[in-house]
């Protein structure tokens, strides 16, 4: 019982040191403002962000739940999918360039093609349940991935022309 | 041993819990199931069983409830601007407010009705009519958007309007007053003899819905104030109440109420249709507005008419007959099978009954006492069916549940009163607070009335809510009607003046409903099909701004190379195509409202700057989680600068 009293002396009394000593960090307030953040920033750093993550067992939530892709890689989707791509996604997506949403270059050395289909195709279901769906939201700025309700087969075709981007 | 002895005891007294529980509950739910509360219950995120569509009277709107919880979805403008929807404001919508008399941002809206295919609802349109400047529109029920909208020429306080035939063949709209046909400068006491009253004929296009003036019958110089169509038996005529047949213009609440009997005018519409089809009429120089909304280009225009063809009802003999009916008779309802038709003498004791196949056997008999100006007046007790006596003070409007009952308001005595065709008698009454004027049964101007609930609609309501100063809420009232007692279910406030409804199962609307418009269908002249294609175009003074929205930014969102004087109009396309995604936009400053732009169309607003400056612009409508980023900015300089029309997005201009 003795000893539980001191243990509880010896925390109090050191509680009562650190709430000093916070306390003058708060007078000198300004750098420790400064500082915490910036502590917080090398750890993310360090960590990779869900766009640069790799990741294809994850197929992502939708109705694509298993697809191949031939080798060869169809012209005639291909232009098609380019023509959808402009139409409906250039309002957020750089084919070449980290604009509101990630650039779609070399996707598919990133994620499964289900991955990308269900992204496309059911992006409200995604952003709530898919881990990797969910921290590119919050990695692009809590910037949804707007539903531009493609049809399967215009998504098929983005695919398509994702592969030609490198 | 205690232990055992105390879980034991433990036990029980949870038995005991558990039994007087299920004991409460069974007692509860039994008082519950027939409580007010919880049949008009909707849980959250359940929908509601029909549509209400209430006008609202001097907002010169629609408003849209769900039934039987009174909830408000949606205030649909049709004859005033809105600027919380940019009606009236925008540029695309502006034309639809367009008259002979030039822009009218406002008007009175009185009795919606619902398109009908053969006698009963089917829930693709809502017609209404604007009483003041004599219109009526068309609300599409996949859009709950006023698609077009008609002017009436010859009329005046478009009153007995606007019911629809059993298949959608017209849309009828009747003058209140009568006035000089065609327009002139005489004296006003000289109205007796030489003013007339315009019965218009409006037909509906089966697949568009699109309305064009078929005829209109120039009746004598009285008030016309309500219509019904008949239905079954009887489709094929029009009966229209009349009041004021003394045909006085001053001092009316004496003139107007001197004679026994004014008249019902029963309109056969199908004869005096071939009769027109025959070349029969004449065309008469007018002038009036036909204002059409379209879809893919989601802008309306608006088109002067020249000429109306009129018919004079001594042309077609046989077409029109007067039905003497008591007391200034305002409501003209026709039963579910055609036969009755009640005259709701609204200073009459007793409420009037005719019968369809009375008034065609005393035509074909041709009992004819008497004529107004050339119409034949048959005799009342030739074509009466019934009366029912005093049910009390002040009767309006009548209302079929199509199980035999009728149900009238009672303006005076502030009731609705259930009784029954046929045999007259009244079955039952129930209070409204306070002076109800119509009431409405979902399918209740049709064959098939979904005989459930009738909504009684009050112009006053003093005491009934929180007091909001001296101007309070009108309000409605939902009755259960499905038993042989009528029981009061719910009160609830309403937009404006609620001067009638329609009504219909939600199951009839609700898939049809749309949920966005497709870009590839958008042929708007300005629209902007993907970012690639925003651009900001100078002519003259005039510069066009062809601008896209999706979550979350305007593109372009900097603009430099505006000049104080400038005219600028903000094409904006909605590239969002997900369901409930619209945008907002707003400029300070500039002299109109908001936008409020649905995903896939495009709207246009007015800016005239007024002030060089660096002035923002934001989207009002919160659309993410980054809609307070959702902003631009645009430069003004001075009139005679030499800045560069220049725009950007995501880089800096120069």
């Amino acid at each position: 019982m003795k000893k539980a009293l001191n243990i509880a002396m010896v925390l109090f009394v050191s509680l009562l040191i650190s709430c000093g000593g916070k306390e003058e960090k708060k007078k000198q307030g300004f750098s420790y403002e400064k500082k915490a953040p910036t502590e917080q920033k090398t750890k993310k750093v360090e960590s990779v962000p869900a766009s640069k993550k790799i990741d294809l067992e994850n197929k992502g939530i939708g109705p694509i739940s298993s697809m191949s892709l031939s080798s060869e890689i169809n012209q005639t989707m291909v232009t098609h999918g380019a023509d959808v791509f402009k139409r409906m996604c250039t309002a957020c997506h750089r084919a070449d360039k980290k604009f509101i949403g990630p650039s779609p270059k070399n996707i598919l050395t990133r994620r499964s093609p289900e991955w990308v289909m269900n992204m496309i195709l059911n992006p409200d279901e995604m952003v709530q349940k898919d881990p990797l769906a969910k921290a590119l939201l919050i990695e692009f700025n809590g910037s949804p991935m707007a539903n531009q309700n493609l049809s399967e087969e215009d998504a098929r075709a983005v695919l398509e022309y994702f592969r030609t981007l490198k | 041993m205690k232990n055992i002895l105390r879980s034991t005891i433990a036990l029980l007294s949870v038995l005991v819990v558990f039994t007087s529980c299920d004991n409460a509950s069974k007692s509860n739910s039994g008082a519950l199931s027939s409580s007010a509360a919880e049949k008009v219950y909707v849980a959250p995120g359940e929908h509601d069983e029909f549509y209400a569509f209430i006008s609202g009277g001097f907002s010169g709107q629609l408003s849209v409830y769900g039934l039987p919880s009174g909830r408000l979805f949606k205030v649909i403008p049709v004859f005033s601007q809105d600027a919380e929807k940019a009606y009236g404001y925008n540029e695309e919508t502006k034309p639809m407010l367009n008259t002979s008399h030039g822009f009218v941002p406002w008007d009175d809206s009185h009795h919606p009705d619902i398109s009908q295919t053969n006698g009963v609802v089917d829930g693709r349109w809502v017609f209404i009519n604007g009483n003041n400047t004599p219109r009526i529109a068309r609300i599409d029920l996949s859009t709950f958007e006023t698609a077009e909208i008609i002017e009436v020429p010859n009329s005046a306080g478009n009153h007995s309007s606007s019911f629809v035939t059993e298949n959608s063949e017209y849309v009828v709209a009747g003058t209140r007053f009568s006035i000089p046909i065609p327009q002139k400068d005489m004296p006003i006491k000289d109205y007796k003899g030489n003013f007339k009253g315009a019965l218009s004929f409006i037909s509906i296009d089966p697949e568009h819905g699109h309305m064009d003036i078929k005829f209109q019958l120039i009746m004598p110089g009285f008030d016309y104030d309500l219509s019904h169509p008949g239905r079954g038996k009887s489709h094929g005529w029009f009966f229209f109440t009349t009041y004021n047949t003394e045909e006085a213009s001053t001092l009316m609440e004496v003139n107007a109420s001197q004679n026994d009997k004014d008249f019902i005018a029963a309109v056969n519409w199908k004869k005096i249709e071939e009769y027109v089809n025959n070349g029969g009429g004449t065309m008469m120089p007018a002038n009036y507005a036909h204002n059409v909304y379209d879809e893919a280009t989601h802008s309306a225009t608006s088109t002067m008419k020249d000429e109306v063809r009129v018919v004079n009802p001594l042309d077609v003999p046989g077409a029109v007959y007067f039905l003497p009916t008591p007391k200034s008779p305002h409501g003209c309802d026709v039963d579910p099978s055609g036969e009755y038709i009640v005259g709701n003498g609204k200073l009459s004791a007793n409420l009037t009954v005719h019968s369809f196949t009375k008034m065609l056997d005393a035509i074909a008999n041709n009992k004819v006492a008497g004529d107004a100006y050339g119409i034949p007046i048959l005799n009342f007790e030739d074509v009466l069916a019934g009366v029912v006596e005093q049910p009390g003070l002040g009767p309006l409007h009548t209302e079929f549940d199509g199980k035999g009952n009728a149900y009238t308001t009672f303006f005076i005595s502030s009731e609705v009163v259930k009784w029954k065709l046929g045999s007259w008698e009244v079955v039952d009454r129930q209070p409204c607070y306070y002076s109800v004027g119509h009431l409405m049964i979902p399918g209740g101007n049709s064959q098939k009335p979904f005989g459930k609930y009738v909504l009684a609609m009050n112009k006053i309501t003093k005491d009934r809510y929180l007091p909001t100063g001296p101007e309070v809420t009108q309000s409605a009232q939902l009755y259960d009607i499905s038993g042989e007692k009528m029981e009061l279910l719910l009160d609830f406030p309403t937009v404006g003046e609620p001067h009638y409804a329609a009504g219909c199962p939600a199951d009839l609307v609700k898939p049809r409903s749309k949920k966005l418009f497709k870009l590839e269908d958008n042929k708007h002249p300005y629209a902007t099909l993907n970012e690639a294609d925003t651009k900001v175009v100078r002519d003259g003074k005039t510069v066009h701004i062809y601008m896209t929205t999706i979550r979350s930014h305007f593109a372009p969102d900097n603009i430099e190379g505006i000049k104080v004087g400038d005219k600028v109009y903000f094409h904006i396309t909605n590239l969002e195509q997900d369901y409930d995604v619209p945008h907002g936009v707003s400029m300070i400053g500039a002299n109109t409202s908001e936008l409020l732009i649905m995903p896939g169309q495009t709207e246009t607003f007015l800016w005239e700057p007024k002030k060089i400056g660096v002035w923002p612009f934001y989207c009002t409508d919160f659309c993410s989680a980054l809609h307070q980023e959702m902003q631009g900015y645009v430069r003004v300089s001075p009139a005679n600068s030499n800045t560069p029309l220049k725009w950007s997005l995501g880089e800096d201009i120069e």
